[in-house]
């Protein structure tokens, strides 16, 4: 079947089969190789990319639910003036170690704060819940999506990140 | 990878019901595949047609029937939706909370209320408190429409009375008398809960005059306590009354044991829960919390 979609707003025409998996299709046909896998199975968030804006786990939804629809990674924050004010936020925090699960952190904050642009910590630990991060650096995480928030208030129209 | 698959996008209920009885065992419907897809991931089943029922027109619909007092929720209606849904918070608060908390915000956004309700996973969040609320399920098929109880609709673990032809298109949600309180409450260390207990309190004039208490998570299927119910039935309308209540919850589970936990602990945990519910339950229901409508 053909899958036609925008993926960080560029759009994407690609022949695919209906059980392929949307993070096999990101990492093996298009090259974006910032969604990770690692438990396969919804848990841990290391796959996650906006689906229409909304956090899905690329590692258990079909490419097919792609149709029609637009995909964001992690590769399509940061614009020409550099990385992303969530991003800039994750990195002056030291909320990252080895990494591997910063994608998934980043791209669930951005849907975070698109829908509640202040949230409380409580609340930020709710929605950043089901990402995993095995060098447990949740502290900075959590400062860091503070700090992001703050960013991003102060500067509004990078809001939307370049790739919007 | 999965083996191979051909999805096929019916444009209504009766298309699906129709292939599904064509294609028989060889076909499933698909939802928002949270289930579905880990169950073939592992190999644990096969299904080479899938129906993707969520493209129906309508069936995604959140509505409240003001006349009947009652919300109707569309089958393929998300986690998210339900949590999210003005008409939810409104008039079924604990389920609006209980939505909340179910996995983590992508499955929520995936996964679909009829989905976790068919798959009839044993730790399944809604189908404890929809039992308690006494809601029905409409299924459709080719052939006819039935509508079946919460309570007498999951038979066993992960079985149902759904016909393999028929979707299931909505749960109706009847609204809870302004007299009443309803509370879920779960005790949970990884995705999905351990034990949890839902309660509907009646209170008429500071006595307990209805109660509707349900184990879920803890057995093969949400049960309904009766003896706790009976039990509770004349106590004062105090939060003492869920202390009064809460060994019987103990002994009167059914726990079907597994590896994690001993089955004493099991019982502990849904009387622990059990008397978090029933408490919020009556406290809602005089008002205490703001009534009824309080989260
Ligand atoms: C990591 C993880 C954590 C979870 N945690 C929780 C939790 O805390 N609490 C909780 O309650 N649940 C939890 N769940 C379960 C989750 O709620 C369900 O996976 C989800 O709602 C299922 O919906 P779906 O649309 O994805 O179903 P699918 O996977 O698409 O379908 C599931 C089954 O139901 C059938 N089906 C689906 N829709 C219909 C329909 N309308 N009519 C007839 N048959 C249908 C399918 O054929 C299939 O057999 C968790 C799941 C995961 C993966
Ligand atoms: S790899 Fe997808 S959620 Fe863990
Ligand atoms: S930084 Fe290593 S897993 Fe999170």
């Amino acid at each position: 079947m053909l899958l036609e979609a925008t993926v960080n707003n560029r759009p994407v025409s690609l022949e695919i089969e209906p059980r392929a998996i949307l993070l096999d299709v990101l990492r093996d046909h298009l090259g974006l190789t910032g969604a990770k896998r690692s438990c396969d199975t919804q848990v841990c968030g290391a796959c996650t990319v906006l689906l229409d804006g909304s956090p899905v786990s690329a590692c258990c939804t079909l490419a097919y639910e792609a149709g029609g629809r637009t995909v964001e990674t992690i590769e399509g924050l940061a614009g020409p003036d550099g990385l992303h004010p969530i991003q800039q936020a994750f990195v002056d925090r030291v909320a990252i170690q080895c990494g591997f699960c910063t994608p998934g952190f980043v791209l669930t904050t951005k849907a975070l704060l698109a829908e509640n642009p202040c949230p409380t910590r409580s609340e930020i630990a709710d929605f950043l819940g089901g990402n995993l991060c095995r060098c447990t650096g949740y502290w900075n995480i959590l400062d860091a999506v503070e700090d992001a928030a703050r960013r991003l208030a102060a500067a509004p129209t990078s809001s939307q990140g370049p790739s919007s | 990878m999965l083996d191979r698959f051909t999805i096929h996008q019916p444009q209504s209920v009766e298309e699906a019901s129709e292939m599904l009885a064509r294609f028989g065992p060889d076909a499933a419907v698909y939802a928002g595949g949270t289930e579905l897809l880990i169950v073939m991931k592992e190999r644990l089943a096969h299904f080479p047609h899938l129906m993707d029922i969520k493209r129906i027109p309508g069936l995604n619909a959140l509505v409240y029937d003001a006349e009947r007092r009652e919300l109707v929720i569309g089958a393929v209606a998300c986690h998210r939706d339900l949590e999210r849904s003005p008409e939810v918070r409104d008039r079924l608060p604990a389920l609006a909370a209980l939505e909340a908390a179910v996995a983590n915000v992508r499955v929520r956004n995936a996964g679909t209320i009829g989905g976790n309700l068919c798959f009839a996973e044993p730790h399944s969040d809604p189908a404890t408190l929809l039992t308690a609320l006494d809601a029905r399920l409409t299924l459709v098929a080719a052939t006819g429409t039935r509508q079946i109880p919460m309570a007498s609709f999951i038979t066993g673990l992960m079985e149902t009375v759904r016909r393999h032809d028929e979707i299931l298109v909505s749960i109706t949600v009847p609204e809870p008398a302004a007299n009443s309180g309803v509370a879920y409450e779960r005790f949970k260390l990884h995705e999905r809960p351990t034990a949890a207990v839902a309660a509907v309190i009646t209170v008429v004039e500071g006595t307990i005059a209805d109660a509707r208490i349900v184990a879920g998570s803890v057995g093969v299927r949400p049960q309904r306590l009766l003896g706790t119910e009976v039990m509770l039935r004349g106590l004062p309308a105090m939060e003492t009354s869920a202390v009064t209540v809460a060994d019987f919850i103990r002994d009167e589970v059914e726990v079907t044991g597994n590896l994690f936990e001993s089955d004493p602990y099991t019982r502990q945990l849904a009387r622990t829960v059990g008397r978090r519910a029933i408490a919020a339950a009556i406290r809602r229901a005089t008002g205490e919390e703001g009534g009824r409508l309080a989260a």
